[in-house]
């Protein structure tokens, strides 16, 4: 944001300014100048996680070096430590094995956190959907705030998508619960891991597995009933 | 005496040696008469036997591939394929062993080969055949516990549709359809009859940590204690999503297993069901540094089923040329990102693998300009490739400035060939070739030595660091490269160091081969690139098996493809280098610390997509 820009968006619309003085001059009120300092900041300085998963990793990287200069955006900090990042970069195929480390990593960034998906596979798996190892998009486990079509996306489209998510970050607000919830309401609840069975199985949907248990086995009884 | 023809030499050596063994062997041995088929069949209880004799006295020494068939509904057996080679160059001398479907068992040939090691264990996993004597028969791309062996053809995945594709969801005028929506779950998952998550225990790491040598070794008078680590599968130093875990005892590595599938996407099973063109673009995401030398390789081995058939015409030579230079420059830019990513292990954070990206950016450039895509190029195809070079392109390569501008194509690669990449790669040698670090921490770290190398079937920059000067375009040509002039590198100590030293060679190599290509491309302008007719996207394949391989810049990548004269591939397998090499990781890493495997794997040069396929 230009200085200029910063001064228009902390400027209160209701409070009028001397024509010659617009430029410099801002006036505002507590909340808003919270909002704007606060944001501001937090937009300018997103670490990524150093992490990559498939082929979408490597324009992740080259988004990262000298030609397209992701550091622009302050964004060039790569932490391989969850608990440092901001931003999970989920670039590449998610497959079931390695669903279970991400949402563990999900769970162990600290708020305020925020996923992008980069690619087709990430969004919905991608040209390899009907994989038997495959997930069909990260966002069947993990929240997602910034979707990035593209197989792979060009680092000019991983860089629109970090766009949209400072922008996204430009609306959060300090007195609004619901777009700020880790100041409000403590830490958001813990994405349960999925646990490696027969198949991959998401614990949220342990009661769907119970159903589908009891209708086979009622389904066994009422054919056995048949028979005698 | 006259009317009687001269004694004529067998002239392959591959019918000597198959005369050969059935002569030792008798009954035990037979020719496969399949129709488009080659090589013996073995009994499987000869297996082993048969091969000690094939690598001892026929000197077939390397076990490219091992790979496993399932003719369900073809004589209802599986197949075991073993594509082994001289070292000294020649074609492959097949060996196949079949077992029933229900309970399939056969001999272990690790004891033989220990490149059979990892091969054999996914031949297990996604097919379901147990081998006796096996060290460590597990699960390697799916997790133990798993529910079936997915590549048998009677075994379907959750959101399966049809057989072959185009689905009729899709095309044409079908009603698209998401098959979330089909599935009880909204997930892409299944389960056996009446599984509930109540008392389920995972074995999925259990089993991983269960074969890792754990305790305190109090033996001798001072020791510490044995602990297991797990690196990965995020960890920056893993490339991706590999991961490896070590027995230590304090810094020293004891034992190393590497646990791989978090990036097995299933591409096989797809590419069953892909028409063999469908496969191109798949090919791609293999080795996503080296899309177009993918692309040969598979386009070789479909063409060599293609050969048989009627109406079959060799691609053209300027076909050959651009198929060459596409390749070539993939080479030079995977050993370039290779080197900076070794650098990065070894902890130069970023800054080598920054300048290995310039020139990346480049070559890109060039390849965005011809086939339309930056990474994932899809331009090759069943006779030629799908476009010709474009008179201009717009990039940055400019020795005077930065400034993206207009070049003439051929001027452009000559600039690239002649005056900026060798600089690129002088620029690596001098700056890194004697840095104290590197040549502190590479030089004599990692041996691999000539014998374990072949025995374990490593492939590429590592075998032939290893002081083996197997390279298949000498050994087994294809392409241009018979009449192309260069030498094929080879270093003796198979350590970090020359593993790194081979890549700066291979890149001048490729330089030199690329400005014999330039004016074969200019001689050749106008000529078709295409040899087929324009826009066949259902080629007719012979029915048979072919194994295409080409010299990729990680190793030798291969295709088994086995055609049953229909749409698609019956079955369809990857020989990946990524995937073998490994095979000789915990070889070359006991004894280092672990700060060295680190350096060990960088060296190796894996990429994922290839690896876990
Ligand atoms: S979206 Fe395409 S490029 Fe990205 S990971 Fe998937 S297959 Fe690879």
């Amino acid at each position: 944001m230009t200085e200029s820009n910063f001064l228009r968006e902390l400027h209160d619309p209701d409070v009028p300014v001397p024509e010659g003085m617009q430029s410099s001059v801002a006036v505002t009120n507590l909340r808003k100048l919270a909002d704007t300092v606060y944001n501001w900041g937090r937009r300018n300085s997103i670490w990524p996680m150093a992490f990559g998963l498939a082929c979408c990793a490597i324009e992740m990287i080259a988004t990262a070096s000298s030609r397209f200069d992701q550091a622009r955006f302050g964004m060039e900090v790569l932490r391989a430590s969850p608990r440092q990042a901001d931003l999970m970069l989920v670039s590449g195929t998610v497959t079931k094995k390695m669903v279970v480390p991400i949402v563990r990593l999900y769970n162990q960034m600290s708020e305020p956190k925020y996923v992008l998906a980069m690619g087709a596979c990430a969004i919905g798996g991608g040209p390899f959907k009907e994989g038997y190892n495959v997930v069909s998009g990260v966002d069947k486990y993990i929240p997602v705030d910034v979707y990035v079509p593209g197989c792979p996306p060009t680092p000019q489209a991983l860089l629109w998508g970090l766009i949209k998510l400072q922008e996204k970050i430009d609306k959060q607000s300090l007195g609004n619960a619901n777009s700020t919830p880790w100041y409000g309401r403590g830490p958001s609840d813990e994405v349960p891991v999925p646990v490696l069975g027969p198949d991959i199985v998401d614990p949220r949907q342990a009661h769907l597995l119970r159903r589908e248990a009891e209708a086979v086995q009622a389904q066994m009884v009422q054919a056995e009933g048949e028979e005698n | 005496m006259a009317d009687q023809s001269p004694a004529v030499e067998t002239v392959n050596p591959v019918d000597d040696a198959i005369n050969h063994l059935i002569e030792k062997f008798g009954a035990a041995v037979q020719r496969d008469t399949r129709d488009g088929y080659s090589g013996v069949i073995v009994d499987p209880a000869q297996l082993v036997r048969v091969g000690r004799y094939v690598r001892d006295t026929l000197n077939y020494e390397y076990l490219a591939n091992a790979a496993a068939v399932d003719y369900l509904g073809k004589g209802d057996h599986l197949e075991m394929v073993y594509h082994t080679y001289r070292v000294s160059g020649g074609p492959a001398l097949v060996l196949k062993a079949q077992t029933p479907r229900e309970d399939a068992v056969l001999p272990s040939l690790v004891p033989v080969w220990p490149g059979a090691n990892f091969q054999e264990r996914e031949a297990w996993d996604l097919m379901g055949i147990r081998f006796d004597g096996h060290p460590n028969l597990k699960r390697i791309l799916m997790w133990e516990g798993f529910a079936g062996h997915p590549l048998r053809k009677d075994w379907k995945e959750a959101y399966y549709e049809q057989d072959q594709k185009p689905f009729d969801s899709r095309w044409p005028g079908g009603q698209v359809s998401r098959s979330e929506e089909h599935n009880a779950y909204g997930k892409n998952v299944k389960y056996p009859d009446g599984f509930t998550l109540d008392d389920y225990e995972s074995l999925a790491e259990k089993a991983i940590y269960d074969t890792m040598p754990l305790g305190v070794d109090v033996s001798a008078d001072i020791s510490t204690d044995r602990v297991v680590v797990s690196l990965g599968p995020q960890h920056p130093s893993t490339h991706g999503v590999f991961r490896m875990v070590a027995a230590i005892e304090g810094e020293t590595i004891r034992g190393l297993e590497p646990v791989m599938g978090y990036l097995h996407r299933n591409h096989e099973k797809i590419g069953e069901r892909n028409t063999f063109l469908q496969n191109m673009p798949f090919t791609d995401r293999l080795d996503y540094f080296c899309s177009l030398s993918n692309n040969l390789g598979y386009a070789l081995g479909v063409e060599q089923l293609m050969a048989h058939g009627a109406r079959w015409e060799a691609p053209s030579r300027r076909a050959e040329a651009i198929r060459v230079l596409m390749v070539e420059l993939t080479r030079i830019l995977n050993h370039l990102v290779a080197i900076g990513f070794m650098l990065n292990d070894l902890g130069a954070y970023f800054t080598p693998l920054m300048y290995a990206i310039i020139e990346r950016e480049l070559i890109l450039d060039f390849f965005e300009a011809v086939t339309g895509s930056r990474m994932m190029c899809n331009y090759m195809r069943f006779g030629g490739v799908a476009a010709d070079l474009p008179a201009s392109l717009r990039s940055t390569a400019n020795q005077v400035n930065d400034r993206v501008r207009e070049f003439d194509t051929m001027q452009y690669l000559r600039e690239l060939i002649h005056d900026r990449l060798p600089r690129a790669v002088d620029q690596t040698d001098q700056l890194l070739t004697t840095n104290e670090i590197v040549t502190s921490r590479c030089i004599d770290v990692g041996i691999l030595s000539k014998e374990d190398a072949i025995a374990y079937s490593a492939a590429g920059p590592v075998l032939r660091a290893s002081g083996v000067p197997y390279d298949i375009r000498r050994a087994e040509p294809y392409s241009l490269y018979p009449e192309l002039e260069f030498d094929v590198a080879v270093r003796y100590h198979g350590d970090i160091y020359d593993r790194y030293l081979i890549r700066l060679d291979e890149m001048r190599q490729s330089l030199r081969i690329l400005k014999q290509i330039l004016p074969i491309l200019e001689e050749t302008k106008g000529q078709s690139f295409f040899s087929g007719r324009g826009g066949i996207y259902s080629p007719r394949v012979p029915a048979g098996e072919s194994y295409g391989r080409a010299e990729n810049p990680k190793g030798e990548l291969g295709y088994y493809i086995v055609s049953d004269g229909g749409q698609n591939p019956w079955r369809y397998h990857v020989r990946a280098p990524s995937f073998i090499n490994l095979t000789a990781l915990e070889q070359m890493s006991k004894g280092n610390k672990i700060a060295d495997v680190v350096a060990i794997l960088g060296s190796i040069d894996i990429v994922l997509g290839e690896l876990d396929r």
